[in-house]
């Protein structure tokens, strides 16, 4: 398997689609240093970071929002956001107007409890805090799962506005389609093992995944 | 009208001032526990026992104080200890966390499984506090008694009903103070406290965010071995100290911890005076006729633990979250 995002020039948007069971999720953990990887590597700005501990890779540039329970629910808006930043030493109240300003709606609430919000807004949180340490890669795990389609479509929209900053983005995503509709690049993934990697489009106008996988 | 004074001034006698100051001791063993439970997850059953420990290291250090003739004028000398008693508690119990407890947090055991290790760890510092200081109750309070005594009281009101008010009570009630907001704004506005309540809300997402894990749970034992120390000391100036009193003191500390609502700072304390202010009551709602004659007590103060017991039971079959909806305790 292989997932190479980014081509030196601006961050990329990498997109990872498979049916129920095919490692997708798997695939991310071993990415965050979650599980053990037993053979390959895993190269951040190609540094090999296969050896580090998750906390390690997020001060290396990683930050991961995770499908659930992705928010300090007792904690306020802008705590979340502030917790991002923990291993932050500098201002970074500069990045806070940053998320503010991709995600208003954060910025009316910051004093509200992450946990009293609906579903998309707490989505936005969770993208924001894992924004606040200034990644190079924006890792989310079906980041949609859960929302409805109008939110879904603002969420695709902010995140390829977070792709325009520079940074790359790998995304898991159960809405495949839609997703591979934005890709940079796609890669289909089915029983543990990278089928398929093209760009979005191709992907998509490709008969074999089309038949096999996105129903035709 | 006098009757109604007189009313009033006993039950602030023998109700209100004893069963604050008491709310108030109970109420900081109970946040001790709260925090434990919140961010190590595991019940602390050697937190009564760690409140022994950190008493008896504030009387040795009160003992050689008073040796050298130092003093603190009409206060107790402890509190000049107490200090020295914080830091020698905040070193055992970070000894306890590297020897006992960081090993079963390494391997990701049930929270069942640090409680019963607690429960080993209380009888080792059980064993150890009687061991250096003996059984026997120990009276550590000098300076001034009382900040108003009962005789002094009635000839300057006149009333029939006398009112004192211990300089331990009111010296108990302003430390608690005193240390209840130091803990609530450490939570709420610093960095570590925040983290602190990051890693309680949600361990992964704040090791995700590059919280270390380390500092957290040793600022919460440094935290925790304070909270027991006061509480343990205040405790000990008001009454006396006595390691099986403070093995005790663990029923209406849990009580009080569990009522509030677990994991939840706040309820601590509330649990805490609702617990102590059931205790104190208790002897008054019975009825007279009950009363026996002369010196005899009808309950004895042994019995008040039945008052914790109750409330335990009750809170746990009727609503386990506590009242500010803490975490439900689960095996």
């Amino acid at each position: 398997m292989s997932f190479l995002i980014g081509d030196n020039i601006y961050g990329g948007y990498g997109v990872i689609v498979g049916p129920n069971g095919a490692g997708k999720s798997t695939a991310m953990k071993a990415l965050l240093g979650m599980l053990n990887v037993r053979e390959g590597a895993v190269r951040l700005n190609g540094k090999d970071i296969t050896g580090m501990s998750p906390q390690d890779r997020v001060s290396e540039g990683m930050a991961f929002v995770p499908q659930t329970n992705n928010v300090f629910a007792g904690m306020t808006v802008q705590e979340n956001l502030e917790m991002g930043a923990y291993l932050r030493r500098d201002d970074f109240t500069g990045t806070m107007e940053q998320v503010f300003q991709l995600f208003p709606i954060l910025g009316e609430k910051r004093r509200q409890l992450a946990g009293e919000l609906s579903g998309g807004q707490r989505q936005q949180v969770a993208v924001g805090r894992a924004l606040m340490t200034q990644p190079s890669v924006l890792m989310l795990d079906e980041p949609t799962a859960g929302v409805s389609p109008i939110v879904m479509d603002e969420l695709f929209d902010r995140i390829l506005e977070v792709r325009d900053t520079g940074i790359a983005i790998l995304m898991v995503e159960q809405n495949a389609r839609q997703a591979l509709e934005i890709a940079d690049k796609g890669y289909v993934l089915v029983q543990g093992e990278n089928k398929y990697t093209d760009t979005g489009e191709a992907l998509l106008a490709d008969p074999e995944v089309r038949k096999s996988f996105l129903g035709g | 009208m006098t009757d109604i004074l007189n009313a009033l001034v006993l039950m602030l006698n023998f109700v209100v001032i004893p069963a604050t100051s008491y709310g108030a001791q109970l109420a900081l063993g109970a946040l001790g526990v709260t925090l434990v439970y919140g961010i190590l997850r595991f019940g602390n059953f050697a937190h009564g026992d760690t409140m022994a420990f950190g008493t008896m290291f504030t009387i040795f250090f009160t003992w050689l104080f008073q040796s050298v003739g130092i003093s603190f004028g009409f206060l107790p000398t402890a509190l000049l200890a107490l200090p020295f008693g914080i830091l020698v508690t905040s070193l055992y119990v970070l000894g306890m966390d590297r020897v006992v407890y960081r090993h079963y947090r390494a391997k990701r055991s049930a929270p069942v499984i640090l409680t019963i290790a607690s429960v080993g760890v209380m009888f080792v510092t059980n064993s150890m506090v009687r061991f250096m200081i003996g059984t026997d109750d120990q009276r550590f309070a000098d300076g001034e008694r009382f900040i108003l005594k009962a005789r002094a009281f009635k000839e300057w009101s006149g009333l029939r009903e006398g009112l004192k008010f211990k300089t331990t009570e009111g010296l108990t009630i302003l430390v608690a103070a005193i240390a209840v907001i130091a803990l609530f704004w450490f939570l709420q506005r610093t960095r570590t406290g925040k983290a602190m309540r990051a890693y309680s809300d949600n361990e992964d997402l704040a090791l995700l965010s590059g919280i270390n894990p380390e500092r957290v749970v040793m600022v919460t034992w440094i935290l925790t071995a304070a909270l027991a120390t006061l509480a343990g000391v205040l405790f000990g100036l008001d009454k006396s100290f006595k390691p099986f009193t403070y093995f005790q003191l663990l029923l209406p500390i849990f009580a009080a911890a569990i009522l509030g609502g677990i994991g939840n700072p706040t309820g601590a304390i509330v649990g805490g005076f609702v617990v102590a202010f059931s205790e104190k009551f208790l002897g008054y709602v019975l009825p007279d006729t009950w009363k026996p004659e002369g010196l005899m007590q009808l309950l004895t103060v042994d019995y008040k633990f039945a008052v914790s017991f109750i409330i335990l039971v009750a809170v746990l079959l009727i609503r386990p979250t506590g009242i500010f909806k803490g975490k439900v305790i689960k095996g």
